[in-house]
């Protein structure tokens, strides 16, 4: 790894200044994508903006049908907080479903969507889930914000504050792992609210997308049967060599259906 | 300069920022307990405890852990007393090659406190899927765990 400046602002304003007064900075946040990327050079930024002090980014809140998590809150304390299991129990396994215990004990939301890895999980749920997502200068739908393949509308420095999940009626998230990264070869989110269904794949394609023809399907009828035999176009979805876009289409038609299963079962 | 204690030692670090706490560790301080195995955050050789939780120190960068505590696999003991967690490794003959070890048994500390004495030895197989062992051991490993928790619990 090259070596770096490193500073460990004690708020967000100074760490939107430590960024901008760099003509080549990162931030910091758990480092588990960036720190294995800046050992492997294909990130050598000049300067590297420690998060993890920021007070106020961190924890869990209820506010009427919004569920705000901190950007800072780990995956672990995402998949053990009583409020998220009450409000939303689909997002909390789905937290525990990302890397392994020990990449959860470093691992933060913010630092997820802020990648936008096209095979990482937290952007199906904020799909899925209708989120908010704010930041030091702006707030974002969810469906603005992920824009593909590690691309988002956060500009330069932008710092990822708080996410607000939409609390909805019953939800799950079904995923086929990578068994050696863990992260999703085809993995989706399903999310009934009074007024309709909102499905989000992630895994599949070049970044998390809504799958529009499941969402009215089951926003007409909400059983599996309901969405049985729907596929998605291989031609939109990755192939590489852990498998086919072919195979993905077919991945996301069965974690549809578990999905479905699993938020009529609980 | 980066304070912060090793196995109860307090350390002042000065290294250069891009230094990782597993170099740390082994090139600076000689605790090679803590092992490389993959170095990419795959496979959990060099599992530490930062304040308490498992984490892997080749994805720790030491200039970002001012104020932590860590405790590698060497602090564990206390004098010529295993910790509950290595005694119960050495009694089900949980390693092969050894390799994985330190990790292995850091993570089952992390288990054991994550689950309790009753952990089943399904969530201690799925709870150890950040740690690899090439020698494929891992029915004496969930077996040492299992034991080790209750052990750390009955302490």
């Amino acid at each position: 790894m090259r070596d770096f400046d490193l500073v460990r602002p004690a708020s967000v304003a100074e760490a939107a200044a430590a960024f901008a007064a760099s003509g080549d900075a990162a931030y910091l946040a758990g480092g588990h994508t960036l720190i294995p990327a800046m050992k492997a050079r294909l990130r050598a930024p000049e300067t590297l903006v420690d998060l993890s002090r920021l007070p106020g980014l961190t924890g869990v809140t209820r506010d009427g049908d919004r569920l705000w998590v901190g950007a800072l809150t780990t995956h672990a304390a995402v998949a053990e907080d009583a409020t998220v299991e009450a409000a939303i129990p689909g997002l909390s396994a789905l937290a525990l479903l990302i890397g392994d215990p020990q990449v959860r004990a470093k691992g933060t939301l913010g630092g997820v969507i802020a990648n936008n890895d096209p095979a990482a999980d937290y952007p199906a749920a904020c799909l899925a889930l209708d989120a908010t997502i704010v930041t030091d200068r702006a707030e974002y739908g969810a469906g603005d914000f992920f824009q593909g393949m590690f691309a988002t509308a956060l500009s330069d420095g932008e710092i990822v504050t708080r996410v607000g999940f939409r609390v909805p009626t019953a939800s799950a998230y079904a995923k086929f792992r990578h068994p050696a990264s863990r992260y999703a070869v085809a993995a989706v989110y399903v999310a009934r609210f009074t007024d309709g269904v909102r499905v989000a794949v992630t895994g599949a394609g070049p970044g998390a997308f809504r799958w529009t023809e499941a969402e009215a399907a089951l926003t007409a009828s909400f059983d599996a049967g309901a969405v049985a035999g729907l596929t998605l176009e291989d031609g939109d979805l990755s192939s590489d060599i852990h498998c086919s876009a072919e195979y993905r289409a077919h991945l996301c038609g069965v974690m549809l259906a578990q999905a479905v299963e699993g938020s009529i079962n609980g | 300069m980066t304070g912060l204690t090793i196995n109860g030692i307090a350390h002042s670090a000065d290294v250069p920022s891009a230094t990782l706490l597993v170099e740390y560790l082994r090139d600076h301080l000689g605790l090679t307990g803590t092992h490389i195995g993959c170095e990419t955050s795959q496979c959990g050789a060099c599992n530490v405890l930062i304040d308490g939780v498992p984490v892997k120190a080749c994805t720790a960068l030491v200039a970002t852990l001012d104020g932590a505590a860590v405790t590698t696999v060497e602090g564990l003991a206390a004098g010529e007393t295993l910790h509950p967690m290595q005694a119960a490794f050495r009694e089900h003959h949980a390693l092969q090659c050894g390799f994985c070890t330190p990790g292995m048994v850091i993570a089952g500390i992390g288990i054991a406190q994550r689950h309790g004495a009753d952990v089943t030895p399904g969530v201690i197989a799925h709870e150890l899927e950040g740690n690899l062992c090439r020698c494929t051991g891992y029915i004496n490993i969930v077996a040492a765990i299992a034991a080790g928790a209750k052990a750390m619990h009955d302490a």
